[in-house]
């Protein structure tokens, strides 16, 4: 009885490759529009690479091909080890994989063709959008049958952000994607007006809480604490910051809406709902970091832990940041400026990609047998191009963005702008180069991976299947 | 906001609130027997542990302030389902007070110049400051910041203008907003007599043309184009229909660009800007433009009605 006895890894392998691969793609599709909003003409008057069709592109596939492999690869290889199980069907998890690439590729086909929804984060027209809810369903099911048949009584922390994270995305996913098709490529929401914009950023934000934070949150605490070598920080902590986030991150999506046509009561809930957001998110920042207290000089030797501790900082400065730029005055200021962009690219890149690359970085020689990735040093290479690359681009887009708004509001006299809009455009233009800077090197962080990834897999000719241990704890 | 709702938003903040402090201070209670650096005992996957360790006491702080500025905060303004807030503000009012402030500042700017003529105002430096910032603002999107417009946007610069230069006319096309209609003439006159006519029109403006299809035009312009763009070709401010003889374009003066405007015409829109600048920014920016045209005398031209949509506008020019 072989898969009783060993734990399934090559569906983990397969999204671990896919992962770095998507992870490229949609980096090398952002850092080319990055350089079209320098020069324009960089579209070469092909609509198929506009910047209206490039950039759903680029999102999708760095948040859902990039980061949903991510998430996919560690949610499978985590419950596996922290259950002492096999996974709950092979076949289905095997689904999960080629699904979920189907719906990448139908993605990478669908949107530069213009074939959208116009809804941020959810432009896939509802045949793809049904293919997702069956393949997200299987994932459930995988998991969830795993965490039922598991062998150890505890079901520990790391699981419940994945399984939080997997029943919430189902349920955004669904309600915002109700839609009646008028042909195969084209149907309309069933809502409109405001409370079509209220589910769209319901639906947004919970994108960002669910997807973006609370699963990322499941991979920080098995690969930080596995790394580190030290338990985790506080149990109890785990407890309220767990609940508390997932409770209120529920409210927060109408702060993307304030001073719309949403209701006032709406908009305030928004606001302090996401203040009330900074304490529970900073509770896993502790729980993270804290975790390496008597183990720091490790940061020292381990650039993974490198990768993971600075993760950490990037989701605690993004989680105040946050908070900070939902209060109605400083929203007045941020709101549509690229202040916004510096903000999802600083918890996009520097916590999301961060925490993932670190993840991989200490999974990978664990999944091919081998004592440890071909290249410390490269990764080391990696931690550094890609932390300058973040802190290049989110600095020119805080500068960018402040500017901004503050040129988009001065006023003369005679109550008209001071500025036109193609002024502030003009000044913008030497930050709009330096974030490309920026993002490049971001990307070629990640050409350093995936060479480091590919030689370390050179050396693991045959990766050996992984035993179950007999030993049950916990 | 029905009862129902009012009371389903109430109790849903409330309990997730009160959950959640509820859950904070049970959990913060430190116990006797905590031992710092204590685990748990629970062991996954060979070696992950977790400590449980308490609550970090600024952390802890931090929440329940949040908690407390929220409740004070939803005290004060609209968000508990129907509760206006003790301060009733609304973000309606809020809006009204500053447009009213706003105004009464803007009442003083403007006052000034609402009795002097607009030829007056020309040479008045506050005048064109305050012309040329509602031009940038609003009118530069399409007519360029130079006022130099782009095809299908007339030049504002060069003194010919489609529904005439007089100050109280270029006020009333900026208040009222103009729509020039050239119809698609392609299913009455055929490519032949399209290609006829835009010959002929070549000619009108001096352009070189084929002698033998402009003649043919000739005719078919006579019965054709004459009612709007006159006899002679010279067009018509009453209706916007431009003069064809002096070269000037607003479409464009090739022979494809011509034959493409008769065959499907052309429709160009100038908004109505009277409900969102008001009058005083109206007579303004036209203070501003009528300043970068060149001053021959137009004072004795055809003034148009300031009725807006009137029929006509083709191949040509401001």
């Amino acid at each position: 009885m072989e898969t009783l006895q060993t734990y399934n890894d090559k569906v983990v392998r397969q999204f671990t490759v896919a992962t770095i691969l998507w992870g490229i793609v949609g980096m090398a599709v952002g850092a080319f529009i990055a350089a079209q909003l320098a020069w324009p003409a960089l579209n070469f008057d092909i609509p198929y690479l506009t910047y209206s069709r490039l950039r759903p592109l680029h999102t999708n596939a760095v948040i859902f091909a990039f980061g949903g492999c991510a998430l996919m690869a560690t949610a499978f290889y985590v419950v596996q080890r922290t259950c002492q199980v096999r996974l709950f069907s092979d076949k289905l998890a095997a689904f999960v994989f080629w699904g979920w690439q189907l719906v990448i590729v139908s993605a990478a086909i669908t949107l530069p063709l213009g074939i959208t929804q116009g809804k941020e984060y959810a432009e896939l027209e509802w045949p793809i959008d049904l293919l997702i809810a069956v393949v997200w369903v299987a994932f459930g099911i995988v998991f969830f049958g795993t965490i039922v048949k598991r062998r150890v009584k505890h079901i520990y922390v790391a699981n419940w952000f994945y399984g939080a994270f997997i029943i919430t995305v189902a349920v955004l996913h669904i309600v915002n994607n109700l839609a009646i098709p008028v042909s195969l490529w084209k149907s309309y929401p069933i809502y409109s007006g405001a409370v079509d914009a209220m589910v769209q950023w319901w639906y947004g934000h919970n994108a960002v809480g669910f997807f973006l934070t609370a699963g990322f949150l499941g991979m920080m605490y098995y690969y930080v604490p596995k790394q580190a070598q030290r338990p985790v920080y506080s149990y109890r902590l785990s407890v309220v910051h767990f609940w508390a986030l997932i409770s209120v991150y529920m409210w927060a999506g109408p702060h993307h809406l304030q001073y719309t046509a949403l209701p006032d009561w709406a908009q305030s809930l928004g606001m302090v709902f996401s203040l009330i957001l900074l304490a529970p998110s900073w509770g896993g920042m502790i729980n993270g970091m804290m975790t390496l207290s008597g183990a720091w000089h490790k940061l020292r030797t381990d650039p993974i832990l490198k990768f993971m501790i600075v993760a950490l900082s990037f989701y605690g400065m993004s989680t105040f940041e946050g908070p900070m730029m939902s209060i109605k005055t400083v929203n007045s200021l941020s709101h549509y400026t690229d202040w916004t962009i510096g903000h999802v690219h600083a918890g996009a890149l520097g916590w999301v990609a961060f925490i993932s690359i670190g993840s991989l970085y200490c999974m990978i020689p664990r999944l091919l047998n081998l004592p440890a990735m071909y290249s410390t040093r490269a990764i080391d290479l990696h931690f550094w191009i890609a932390t300058i690359g973040v802190v290049v681009y989110i600095a020119s887009m805080w500068i960018a963005g402040v500017m901004q708004g503050l040129m988009w509001r001065a006023t003369n006299t005679d109550g008209t702008l001071t500025y036109t809009f193609v002024e502030s455009l003009a000044q913008t233009y030497p930050y709009y180069v330096t974030r490309l800077v920026g993002g490049l090197l971001v990307l070629s962080g990640m050409f350093i991976m995936a060479w480091n990834v590919a030689k370390t897999w050179a050396m693991a000719r045959q990766p050996a299947a992984v035993p179950i241990p007999i030993a049950v704890a916990a | 906001m029905s009862a129902f709702w009012n009371w389903y938003i109430v109790l849903f903040v409330a309990a997730n609130v009160v959950g959640i402090v509820w859950l904070l201070l049970a959990t913060a209670r430190r116990k006797r027997g905590d031992i710092e650096q204590a685990t748990t005992g629970h062991v996954w996957d060979e070696d992950l542990q977790e400590l449980n360790n308490p609550l970090p006491l600024w952390w802890l702080g931090l929440f329940l302030i949040s908690v407390v500025f929220s409740g004070c905060y939803l005290a004060f303004y609209p968000g508990l389902g129907a509760n206006a807030g003790v301060l009733g503000w609304t973000s309606d009012k809020e809006v009204a007070a500053d447009l009213a402030d706003n105004n009464r500042k803007l009442e003083a700017v403007f006052a000034r110049f609402r009795d002097q003529p607009i030829e007056h105002l020309e040479h008045d430096q506050q005048a064109l400051t305050l012309g040329h910032n509602v031009f940038v603002n609003n009118c530069a999107a399409c007519h360029g910041s130079d006022a130099r417009g782009a095809k299908g946007y007339p030049n504002l610069t060069d003194n010919d203008w489609l529904y005439g230069g007089a100050p109280d006319t270029v006020v009333a096309t900026i208040a009222k907003g103009r729509n020039g209609v050239m119809p698609p003439w392609g299913p009455v006159l055929g490519d032949q007599g399209v290609e006829e006519v835009a010959n002929y029109v070549l000619m009108l403006s001096g352009q070189k043309a084929d002698a033998t299809l402009a003649a043919a035009g000739k005719a078919r312009f006579a019965t054709t184009c004459v009612a709007c763009h006159g006899p002679e070709g010279k067009g018509n401010p009453a209706l916007g229909a431009p003069n064809l003889t002096d070269n000037i374009w607003l479409y464009g003066n090739t022979l494809e660009e011509i034959k493409a405007t008769i065959k499907n015409g052309r429709n160009g829109r100038m908004p109505a800007w009277e409900n969102v600048l008001g009058a005083d920014r109206v007579r303004l920016a036209a203070v501003w433009v009528l300043a970068q045209a060149p001053h021959v005398e137009t004072s004795s031209a055809p003034v148009a009605a300031a009725a807006p949509a009137a029929p006509a506008g083709e191949a040509k020019q401001p």
